[in-house]
C-alpha cells in the first residue's frame, strides 16, 4: 500500500519507528491532491502551507526524541461546517463564501492538542443539507469508486477525501445520516456518536437537536482513536454528555460470541436495491458465524421517521440560518432600498435551493396555527421511535441493518426530486431522532462495484459495544483494505 | 356613559449579573460601542448558548419575593423575528414554561385602601443590542449601526394580570415591584439606563361591567411619570373614541412625553407570529425544593414585613413607615441611625425631611449622603439631650452637609451649646422686658398672643441658643 492508502494507526506506528516522516506522508497525500482533486473536488479549502509546516514541526519534535499522540504528524480533513479560527468556514453556502470564524470549535482544540496536519476543508451540501453533495454551492464532489456518481452525503467532501486517499482521517457531521451514509457510499467507516456524546460547540448547526460530530476514517481502529480525542463533556455545550469517556480503543476486540444482535424487519422495505439486502444479509450471516446470537425484533414507527425528521430538522434549521441575513457578517445583497429589502434580497440570492425550502417548511411547521399539527405531533412521534429503540435493546445488544437503501447512484440522477432524495434517509434518520450512536462498515459491493454499507446501532453511549462488534466483522474480511481504483493507482 | 380603565404590566428589568445571560462578556452599561460582545452573544455560525446560574438564581429570588410559584421544570424557547438589534434573529425567552407563576403584591393608595394586584408570570429573557442611527429614526437615516454591548444582558419580564384600574395603581405597582427588586438585590432598577421598562396595558369598559375592551400597548416606558402620564391621556383619548360612537384600534402606541400625547405606531393586525419553538440548545431547567428552599432563606426583609415592623418597633406612622422603607437602601440608613440610639421618631423625620430635601436638591442617592446615619444620629442624640435645639440642629445639619466634622465638633466650633443655665438667660429675659414695654402691656391686658414677640426677642439675643422651654417659663413667672 501506498502511504496515502494506509489507515492512520499504521501511519502513526511508522512515524513512531521513524520510517517515515510526517512530511513525506503529507507531501505523499498533497501529491495525491494534485493527481485527483480534479475529478473527486473533495476539498473546498486547501491549506497546503500550514499542511507543511505543521508536518515539519512534527518531524522537529520527532527527532528530539519527543513522543507523539496518536494523529500527531497525520493529516486530515474537516467538514467545512465545523468552525476552524482563521481559515474559511463556508458550509458549501455562497451566504458564508467570505466567512472566517474567530474561533475554534471545540472538537478543533481537541484535535490541535494532538498536533494534527490539516490539509484542509470538505465540501458537503450546503449548510450539511443533504445527501449526495449536490447541494454544495460551489463544486460537485465524485465518488472515488467511480467519480460519476455521487460520493453520498452531507458529508461527501470528507468521505470521499478519505476514500480517494487525500486524507487519511476526516471529521463529518450527521443529522441524518450525513456521516454514515457518505461512509457507505464511499467504502469507508463512519461514525455517529451518541448525541451529546461530542460537543457541537463551532458545529454550524442544521438542526440542533438532531446535529452530531463523528469520525470518517479507513478503518474500525482509526475510529475508535479518533472517537477518544474528540468526546467528552464540554462546558460551552449544554447537550453534552456529563459521562466519563471510556478508552474505545479498549473495545477492539475479535469476540461477538454470544452477543444478541436484532434485524429490524422494517429495515429491509420494498424497493431496497437486491444488492444492498444480499450483501447486508450476507454480512448478518458472518456475524451468526462468529458466534452473535441473530434475532428478528420491530421498530413498528420507522414508517413515520422520515416524515418527522422532514418537519423537526427543518423547523429548527428555520430558526438556525435565521442569522444569515446579512447584517453583521456574511454576504449581503446590494441595491436595497431599506432593511427588510436587503435582508430578503440577501437571503433570496445567497441562500441555495435545498436550503430554502427546508427553511420554508419550517416555518410553516411553526407558524401558529400549524404548530400543534405539523411540530407537536412530531416530537411526539419522535418519542415513539425513541421507545421502539428502547423496547428493543430490551431484548438485543445491538442493531444491524443497511445503512442506505442503495449504493452510490449517478451525479443528478435524483437531485430533481427532492421526495426520493428524502427516502434515502430511510434507514439513518431513525437514530437521530433517539439519539443513539451509529456506524457504517464496508460490507460488499454492488453488481457495478460499488461499495454498500453494514450498519451497526447500539444503545445510548454504548459507543464500544458497536466498535466491538464493526472490529469483529472488519477482521473477518478484507473490505477494509480495498481501495478505490483512481487516478494512478 | 362611565367608563372604567383595565390595566396591566410587563415590566422588564436587568438583572445585575456581572455576566451575560448565555456567555462570559460583561454587562457593564455604558462600554464604547461593540466592546462587551463574543461570538456567543454575537449569534456567530456554530455557537451555542450557556445559561449563567445566577440569572436563574435572580429569577427565582425575584419570583419569591414576588409571591410566585417556582415551576420545578422550566425550559427555554425561541421567540423568531427579524431585527438587526437581534443577531441570531429569535430571542431566547421563556413561552409555556416560565421559571416563576401566579404571584402578587399588595399597594396601598393615597386613600390610604390597599390593593392587591396579581402577577401572571416571570420569565428570564436575553436584552437585545441597540441600533444608532445617522439621523433620528431608522427610517430617516442614511445609515445604521447595531451596538451589541447589551444584546444577551439578562432580563426578567414580569407580566401582571389587568388588575389595576387608574393610573395611580400603575405607578403605585411598578414602585413597589421596583423597591422589591432593589431589596432583593437582583436589579440596579436605574430607569434612566432602561434597567427597568414597562409595557402598558389598558382598555376601557362601561363601569361595572365585566367584558374587556379592546386594549392599546404602550411599549419601553421608563419612568414612573410617564407611566401616569401616559395612562392618564390613553384613558382619556380612548374614552373620546368610544364617546363618539368609535372603536379602539388594538394596536401599539408610542408615549410622546414632550408632546403629552400617544401616536399610534403598528397595529396588531400585522403583528409578529413569533414561531416560538422549544431552545434545543438548552436543556430544560429542573429546580428542586431544596434549592427553592434556601433561594427563600436567603431573602431578605421585605419592604412590607419591615413597614409592618417599624410600625409596631418604633411607633412610626403607617405613612411614614411606608416611605422610609419605599427603598432598601433608607430603610437600612433609617436602622443604622436607630443602632446610634437615636429616638426613631426623630429620625423618621429627619430622614424624610432635611435629608431627603438636601439629596432631591442635589440628585444624590442615600448611599451617597455627605451626611452618614452615624452622624445623623448622633445630632439627633444632641437634641434629645438637650444639648441643641431642633431650630439649631437645622444649623448643625447644613454645617455637616459641607464637614465631616462630628456634630458635637460642629456645635462647639460654631458654639451653638443651647444655653439651660436659668441665671444666664434671665439676665436677657429682664433685658428684653425691659425694652418691649408695649408688648409687656398687651400681655398684660389680656392678649396672651404677644408673649411670641418677648420669645422671639430673647431667641434672638440669645442667638437662637436659648433653651425655649426656659425662656418661656421664665417670662411667664415674670410677667405673673
Amino acid at each position: 500500500m501506498k502511504l496515502f492508502e494506509q489507515p492512520a494507526h499504521v501511519l502513526h506506528d511508522m512515524l513512531v519507528n521513524k520510517e517515515i516522516t510526517s512530511l513525506e506522508l503529507t507531501e505523499a497525500v498533497l501529491a495525491r491532491i494534485d493527481e485527483v482533486e480534479g475529478d473527486v473536488k473533495a476539498y473546498l479549502t486547501i491549506t497546503r502551507d500550514e499542511a507543511i509546516a505543521q508536518a515539519k514541526a512534527v518531524d522537529e519534535k520527532i527527532a528530539k526524541g519527543e513522543t507523539i499522540s496518536f494523529l500527531e504528524g497525520i493529516p486530515g480533513a474537516i467538514k467545512d461546517n465545523i468552525c476552524t479560527k482563521g481559515v474559511k468556514t463556508t458550509c458549501a453556502s455562497k451566504i458564508l463564501q467570505n466567512f472566517v470564524a474567530p474561533y475554534d470549535a471545540t472538537v478543533m482544540t481537541k484535535l490541535k492538542a494532538q498536533n494534527p496536519v490539516i490539509i484542509g476543508k470538505a465540501n458537503m451540501d450546503e449548510f450539511a443539507m443533504g445527501g449526495s453533495t449536490e447541494n454544495s454551492a460551489f463544486q460537485k464532489t465524485g465518488n472515488p469508486w467511480n467519480t460519476e456518481c455521487v460520493p453520498g452525503g452531507s458529508s461527501g467532501g470528507s468521505a470521499a477525501a478519505v476514500a480517494a486517499g487525500t486524507a487519511v482521517w476526516a471529521l463529518g457531521s450527521d443529522t441524518g445520516g450525513s456521516i454514515r451514509q457518505p461512509a457507505s457510499f464511499c467504502g469507508v467507516v463512519g461514525m455517529k456518536p451518541t448525541y451529546g456524546r461530542v460537543s457541537r460547540y463551532g458545529l454550524v448547526a442544521y438542526a440542533s437537536s438532531l446535529d452530531q460530530i463523528g469520525p470518517i476514517t479507513k478503518d474500525v481502529t482509526d475510529c475508535a482513536h479518533i472517537l477518544n480525542i474528540i468526546s467528552g463533556r464540554d462546558e460551552m455545550d449544554s447537550t453534552s454528555v456529563n459521562e466519563e469517556v471510556p478508552d474505545f480503543t479498549k473495545a477492539l476486540v475479535e469476540d461477538v460470541k454470544g452477543l444478541k444482535v436484532g434485524i429490524p424487519k422494517e429495515y429491509f422495505v420494498k424497493g431496497m436495491d437486491p444488492d444492498v439486502e444480499k450483501t447486508v444479509r450476507e454480512a448478518i450471516d458472518k456475524l451468526k458465524e462468529l458466534g452473535a446470537e441473530i434475532l428478528e425484533i420491530s421498530l413498528p414507527n420507522t414508517d413515520y421517521a422520515i416524515s418527522t425528521y422532514y418537519l423537526i430538522s427543518p423547523a429548527e434549521a428555520a430558526t438556525n440560518l435565521a442569522r444569515y441575513d446579512g447584517v453583521s457578517y456574511g454576504e449581503r445583497a446590494e441595491d436595497a432600498a431599506d432593511l427588510v429589502e436587503m435582508m430578503t434580497k440577501t437571503r433570496t440570492k445567497y441562500l441555495g435551493e435545498e436550503v430554502k425550502r427546508r427553511i420554508m417548511i419550517g416555518n410553516y411547521a411553526l407558524s401558529a396555527g400549524y404548530y400543534d399539527a405539523y411540530y407537536l405531533k412530531a416530537l411526539k412521534v419522535r418519542r415513539l421511535i425513541k421507545e421502539d429503540f428502547d423496547k428493543a435493546f430490551e431484548q438485543v445488544d445491538v442493531i444491524v441493518c443497511p445503512t442506505a437503501p442503495t449504493p452510490a447512484y449517478k451525479i443528478g440522477e435524483k437531485i430533481s426530486n427532492p421526495l426520493e432524495m428524502y427516502l434515502q434517509d430511510a434507514c439513518t434518520v431513525p437514530l437521530n431522532l433517539a439519539g443513539l450512536p451509529g456506524i457504517s462498515v464496508p460490507c460488499g459491493y454492488s453488481s457495478d462495484n460499488m461499495p454498500i454499507g453494514l450498519q451497526i446501532i447500539g444503545k445510548a453511549l454504548d459507543e464500544e459495544t458497536i466498535l466491538r462488534v464493526a472490529y469483529t466483522y472488519e477482521q473477518s474480511q478484507s473490505f477494509h483494505n480495498d481501495r478505490a481504483q483512481l487516478g494512478g493507482n | 356613559m362611565s367608563y372604567e380603565a383595565v390595566i396591566g404590566l410587563e415590566i422588564h428589568s436587568e438583572l445585575k449579573t456581572n455576566t451575560k445571560i448565555f456567555c462570559g462578556c460583561a454587562t457593564t452599561f455604558g462600554a464604547e460601542h461593540n466592546t462587551h460582545v463574543c461570538p456567543v452573544c454575537l449569534g456567530l455560525p456554530g455557537v451555542l448558548p450557556t445559561l449563567n446560574k445566577r440569572v436563574l438564581e435572580f429569577a427565582i429570588k425575584a419570583g419569591l419575593a414576588l409571591n410566585c410559584e417556582i415551576n420545578k421544570f422550566s425550559k427555554f424557547d425561541r421567540k423568531n423575528y427579524y431585527y438587526p438589534d437581534l443577531p441570531k434573529n429569535w430571542q431566547t425567552s421563556q413561552y409555556d414554561l416560565p421559571i416563576c407563576e401566579n404571584g402578587y403584591v399588595d399597594i396601598t393608595k393615597s386613600n390610604g385602601e390597599t390593593k392587591r394586584i396579581r402577577i401572571t408570570r416571570i420569565h428570564m429573557e436575553e436584552d437585545a443590542g441597540k441600533l444608532v442611527h445617522s439621523g433620528n429614526t431608522i427610517k430617516d437615516s442614511d445609515t445604521s449601526n447595531v451596538d451589541y454591548n447589551r444584546t444577551g444582558v439578562p432580563l426578567i419580564e414580569i407580566v401582571s394580570e389587568p388588575d389595576m384600574s387608574s393610573p395611580e395603581e400603575a405607578r403605585l405597582y411598578m414602585e413597589k415591584v421596583k423597591s422589591i427588586l432593589q431589596y432583593i438585590d437582583v436589579s440596579n432598577c436605574k430607569m434612566e439606563e432602561g434597567n427597568l421598562r414597562a409595557d402598558l396595558n389598558v382598555s376601557l369598559r362601561p363601569a361595572g361591567s365585566d367584558v374587556l375592551g379592546t386594549r392599546t400597548e404602550m411599549k419601553n416606558i421608563n419612568s414612573f411619570k410617564a407611566v401616569e402620564e401616559a395612562l392618564t391621556y390613553e384613558i382619556e383619548r380612548q374614552e373620546e373614541v368610544l364617546e363618539d360612537g368609535g372603536h379602539i384600534i388594538q394596536e401599539t402606541r408610542t408615549w410622546d412625553p414632550d408632546r403629552g400625547i400617544t401616536l399610534s405606531m403598528r397595529s396588531k393586525e400585522n403583528a409578529h407570529d413569533y414561531r416560538y419553538m422549544p431552545e434545543p440548545d438548552l436543556v430544560p431547567i429542573i429546580t428542586t425544593d431544596e434549592e427553592i428552599e434556601a433561594f427563600r432563606k436567603s431573602l431578605p426583609e421585605l419592604p412590607d414585613a419591615r413597614k409592618a415592623r417599624l410600625e409596631e418597633q418604633f411607633g412610626l406612622s403607617a405613612y411614614d413607615a411606608g416611605i422610609i422603607t419605599s427603598s432598601r437602601e433608607m430603610a437600612e440608613y433609617f436602622d443604622a441611625v436607630i443602632e446610634t440610639g437615636a429616638d426613631a421618631k426623630l429620625a423618621a423625620n429627619w430622614i424624610m425631611g432635611d435629608l431627603s430635601k438636601n439629596l432631591n436638591a442635589e440628585s444624590l442617592e442615600i448611599a451617597d449622603s455627605p451626611v452618614d446615619a452615624k452622624r445623623l444620629g448622633e445630632m439627633i442624640g444632641l437634641i434629645s439631650k438637650g444639648t441643641i435645639s431642633s431650630k439649631i440642629a437645622k444649623k448643625v445639619f447644613e454645617e455637616m452637609w459641607k464637614s465631616p466634622d462630628s456634630p458635637e465638633k460642629i456645635v462647639k466650633d460654631k458654639g451653638l451649646v443651647q444655653i439651660t443655665d436659668t441665671k444666664a438667660i434671665e439676665e436677657i429675659v429682664d433685658k428684653v422686658i425691659e425694652a418691649n414695654q408695649k408688648a409687656v402691656e398687651d400681655y398684660k391686658s389680656g392678649n396672651k398672643k404677644a408673649i411670641g414677640a418677648l420669645v422671639g426677642q430673647v431667641m434672638k439675643q440669645s442667638k437662637g441658643k436659648a433653651n425655649p422651654q426656659t425662656v418661656n417659663q421664665l417670662l411667664a413667672q415674670k410677667l405673673g
